[in-house]
């Protein structure tokens, strides 16, 4: 991104632009970040080993099992698949991004609470990255739409899962009436 | 901080006043607590102070919790059996994760906190047994303090829900007498445990309580811990547990910027599986994991293959069937076994009006938890200080000892939540790795297996043939029951005499051992050098499948009703002796039967529903499940419409947990049983991805799991974590035969039932 810098009292034909400023712009969780490291390194180990944003997770190279889900531009997106210079200008929200300004928890994770949706809980980001999606393309999601969710668990939480995206489309939609 | 101990002569209980006036009760293993402990020891952190309960002075109550949580609840149903003894308020009730309680014995280790192992199903017994005593004496002490502090005698005051409360109705919190408790004598003998009538919490349902932390991305598992000037290692390990490295260039991976150096491992031959690394390998340390991970990718490396390199899956079933086949399987040499051998099976063979035989296969299967090994290690001279994904923490640092030659107490172990274990993280080959690591570059070290590397070296689970035949007499009784199983036991190398190498693969008093007159059950070593360990719901899983299959086969040569062929072997309500101890209870066992036969309505859908439905049950460690599952058939396309499971485990410590539990171990079992197998070819597992090992997607599994609990108040509570495993894919086998006439003998179920359609 190039802007003009233009000091006071300067002659307006003798502006130089300032250089163009090295590294990636990312916008994460509504804050500003500047990447300066490698601009192919993926957002995950970005969020991971340089934000210390935790709640993303590593599950694998390519993605599958959706432990490292992150909403782009309010899609879920597997965050190691993601070079970095490919996201400014997209905002991004992980799981640490779902909650309230003041801390309260999104119906949706309310709901996976309430639910005991979790089984060991490593991949539970994933599955609320992928439900958040969901639920912003389906008020009133299906069960077969809730079968598109790619993410996968050994322990077995899909069932509560389910019960739990049901749950927060019926207080979403109370909270919006 | 105070130094006032008190310390209770029993050398069980201790009794400390912590800081700020807090009480503090826990239970030290008896060889603790008669020694003398300095006082600087028993800090303020609960961590350091091998204690159970602290009662803080403002009426907040911190529960440790010592087994390590992979998923199975533990961290929430191990405290709340304290907190109901103590009558606390579960609101102001937090729960810290013990790390490893370890403390130095003259040389030798001594456990702070006792049991402390996770995934293996003993937990709550455990817990039942010991930690309800220190619950209940925190309790007396609140109300002798109590008694001084609203002058009534002590017997005359209750306690609830953090308050101590006089017949009058006047209350003091717990908080307020948390200080004058802890200096108050622990009683001669233990004050008794409640009466079940009494439980306010026990039996209650409650969530996990780290869930709000987990939603909100907060929880931290071992990786999400920073040690400020920690390098990544990640692995590249040779295809082969026995191979060796042939050649290796590293000049292109140590240009990677950040890649500060290649370590070469090797796994000691002297030390058993789990205590070495898993096979020779070369890790990569930089000083960020995406440097570490291109380093990786950069390295050019020649494996070698060891003996393991000529093997394939494929030929060691040959090897199964031929042995099972062949007549010198009448050699009995350990470490073949005849496991058990009632009344004479080739005699009863006589009186046959019928015969049945038939062989199962089912394939090998890794462990595939969702958080890769990994582990971070800090190893400086006279001090190791560890975060580890593990189920058995006492083992891990037995690992960290025998490497680092440090003293017990020189040894800090931190255990987060785990990121799925089931059998995998008893063994702690990563933590050796880690700990080499660390040591070679003298750095802390957060170290990574890479999903590929996980899923293509692991202790994995043996693939077993099962050969079964039967007898049945003129009256449609079973009369002989021959059970052969072929594998290679996954105790081999593990420090196991040869003739119990059977006892991973097979039980001695399995259904149905003990209700057929003549029964004999063989187990048929198989030799293979194929990395295997722990799994879980072993040995259950794959007898269940063949055992229970096999009694759906007799119903159908009998023409009979499947409930009614079950209900008939299984007999009249009894007790049957289990060998090696404790007994099958039938009754229990024809409830379970019953209960999810009545849910499904078995009786009207089993003949006249368009789907397929079917039944089976099991018993694990004096705990029963039977499981009813309904599929539908379109094309090639199999639905599972409906999973019914009851269970009975005794005492419920948490319902909500317990049908978590049930209904996570049903999901895993269906899952597993519909797509998953690991191969070997030339030694080298073929998977290595979720592609090529696929858990089951939402769409494949029910939308529900319907779970029935036996309230079982009177009985000792069991483990359920694997509980609901063994009876799913038997049940779900059975309902496909009835929907599509077609018997699936062989898992994964989708592929042959593919194959066969």
């Amino acid at each position: 991104m190039l802007q003009a810098h233009v000091p006071p009292h300067a002659d307006p034909g003798n502006v130089t632009p300032e250089p163009a400023r090295a590294g990636i712009d990312v916008q994460i969780n509504g804050e500003h970040f500047h990447h300066t490291g490698d601009p192919d390194m993926p957002l995950l180990w970005y969020l991971r080993d340089v934000l210390k944003l935790d709640g993303t997770r590593y599950g694998g190279e390519h993605g599958e099992g959706g432990a490292d889900l992150v909403l782009v531009n309010g899609k879920a997106r597997s965050a190691i698949t993601l070079p970095m210079h490919k996201l400014t200008g997209h905002p991004i929200t992980t799981v640490e991004g779902l909650a309230q300004a003041d801390g309260s928890l999104h119906p949706l994770q309310q709901a996976f609470v309430d639910e005991d949706a979790i089984g060991c809980g490593y991949c539970t980001s994933g599955w609320l990255i992928a439900s958040m999606d969901l639920l912003h393309r389906h008020r009133d999601p299906s069960d077969s739409d809730i079968d598109t969710l790619p993410n996968l668990c050994r322990c077995g939480c899909q069932t509560r899962v389910r019960r739990a995206i049901k749950r927060a489309a019926a207080a979403m939609k109370g909270a919006k009436a | 901080m105070s130094e006032q101990i008190a310390l209770s002569r029993r050398g069980f209980l201790k009794v400390l006043a912590g800081a700020a006036g807090a009480l503090v009760v826990g239970v030290p293993f008896a060889a603790m607590a008669d020694a003398p402990i300095p006082p600087g020891f028993l800090g303020d952190t609960l961590y350091g102070m091998g204690t159970y309960v602290r009662i803080d002075t403002d009426g907040n109550v911190v529960i440790g919790a010592r087994d390590p949580d992979t998923g199975t609840g533990v961290a929430t149903s191990l405290p709340r059996i304290i907190a109901d003894e103590l009558d606390a308020d579960w609101s102001r009730v937090s729960v810290v994760s013990l790390g490893l309680g370890v403390t130095n014995n003259n040389g030798a280790p001594s456990w702070t906190y006792g049991h402390q192992l996770g995934g293996t199903g003993s937990s709550i017994p455990a817990a039942w047994n010991d930690l309800r005593q220190a619950g209940a004496l925190a309790r007396w002490l609140l109300l002798q303090a109590g008694a001084q502090t609203l002058g009534v005698s002590a017997d005359r005051l209750r306690c609830e829900k953090g308050m101590v409360i006089a017949p009058d109705g006047r209350r003091v919190g717990y908080g307020a007498l948390a200080t004058a408790a802890a200096q108050i004598s622990p009683p001669k003998n233990p004050p008794a445990p409640k009466t079940p009538d009494r439980y306010t919490l026990i039996g209650q349902p409650a969530g996990d309580v780290d869930a709000r932390r987990i939603v909100a991305g907060q929880t931290p598992y071992t990786l999400d811990h920073h040690f400020g000037d920690a390098v990544v290692a990640v692995l590249a390990h040779c295809p082969w547990r026995d191979g060796q490295l042939k050649s290796i260039d590293t000049t292109a991976t140590l240009a990677v910027k950040g890649v500060q150096k290649v370590v070469q491992l090797k796994p000691d031959p002297k030390r058993p599986p789990g205590q070495t690394p898993i096979a020779p390998a070369v890790a990569v340390v930089a000083d960020s994991t995406w440097a570490a991970l291109q380093g990786r990718r950069q390295l050019k490396i020649e494996w070698q293959p060891g003996p393991s390199g000529s093997e394939s899956s494929a030929a060691l079933e040959q090897q199964a069937a031929a042995l099972l086949d062949s007549k010198a399987s009448a050699d009995k040499t350990p470490p073949t076994t005849r496991v058990r051998d009632d009344g004479d099976v080739d005699k009863a063979g006589k009186h046959a009006a019928r015969r049945l035989e038939a062989t199962y296969h089912q394939p090998w299967l890794a462990h595939a938890t969702a958080e890769t090994m990994c582990c971070m290690a800090r190893i400086d001279k006279d001090h190791a200080h560890l975060i580890v994904p593990t189920q058995a923490p006492q083992r891990a640092w037995a690992v960290v000892q025998s490497l680092t030659g440090l003293t017990p107490d020189q040894i800090e172990i931190n255990v987060p939540r785990v990121g799925g274990g089931y059998g995998r993280r008893l063994d702690h080959d990563y933590v050796a790795e880690a700990v080499i690591v660390a040591k070679s570059v003298n750095k802390p070290v957060r170290l990574l297996w890479t999903r590929d590397e996980d899923m293509s070296h692991d202790w994995y689970r043996p693939a077993s043939t099962h050969r079964i035949s039967a007898v049945i007499d003129h009256h449609r009784h079973v009369i002989a029951w021959d059970q052969k199983l072929a594998s290679a036991s996954a105790l081999v190398g593990r420090g196991v005499p040869d003739d119990r190498l059977w006892t991973s693969e097979l039980e001695a008093g399995q259904i149905p051992a003990g209700l057929v007159p003549n029964y004999r059950s063989d187990w048929y070593n198989l030799a293979s050098a194929l990395p295997r360990g722990p799994h879980r719901g072993m040995p259950q899983l794959t007898n269940a499948f063949a055992v229970e299959s096999f009694i759906d086969e007799l119903a159908h040569l009998l023409r009979e009703n499947p409930l009614d062929t079950k209900l008939r072997l299984l007999g009249e309500a009894r007790q049957v002796p289990l060998q090696g101890g404790g007994t099958l209870d039938i009754g229990r066992l024809r409830n379970v039967l019953s209960l999810v036969a009545d849910r499904i309505d078995w009786k009207q859908n089993w003949l006249r529903s368009v789907n397929g439905l079917g039944i089976a049950c099991w018993h694990i460690g004096g705990a029963y499940v039977a499981h009813a599952v309904e599929v539908s058939l379109k094309g090639n396309t199999l639905g599972i419409e409906r999973a019914v499971c009851a269970v009975d485990v005794g005492r419920v410590i948490n319902p909500k947990g317990l049908e978590g539990q049930i209904a996570g171990a049903t999901l895993d079992a269906l899952g597993t049983a519909l797509n998953l197998a690991i191969t070997f070819k030339n030694g080298q597992p073929q998977q290595h991805d979720w592609k090529d090992y696929p858990l089951a997607s939402m769409a494949q599994l029910p939308d529900d799991v319907e779970v029935i609990t036996v309230p079982g108040d009177n009985r000792p509570p069991t483990g359920a974590s694997f509980l609901a495993m063994p009876s799913a894919a038997p049940a779900l086998a059975n309902a496909v035969f009835r929907v599509s006439a077609v018997r699936v003998r062989r898992l994964p179920l989708m592929k042959e039932l593919l194959r066969l359609l």
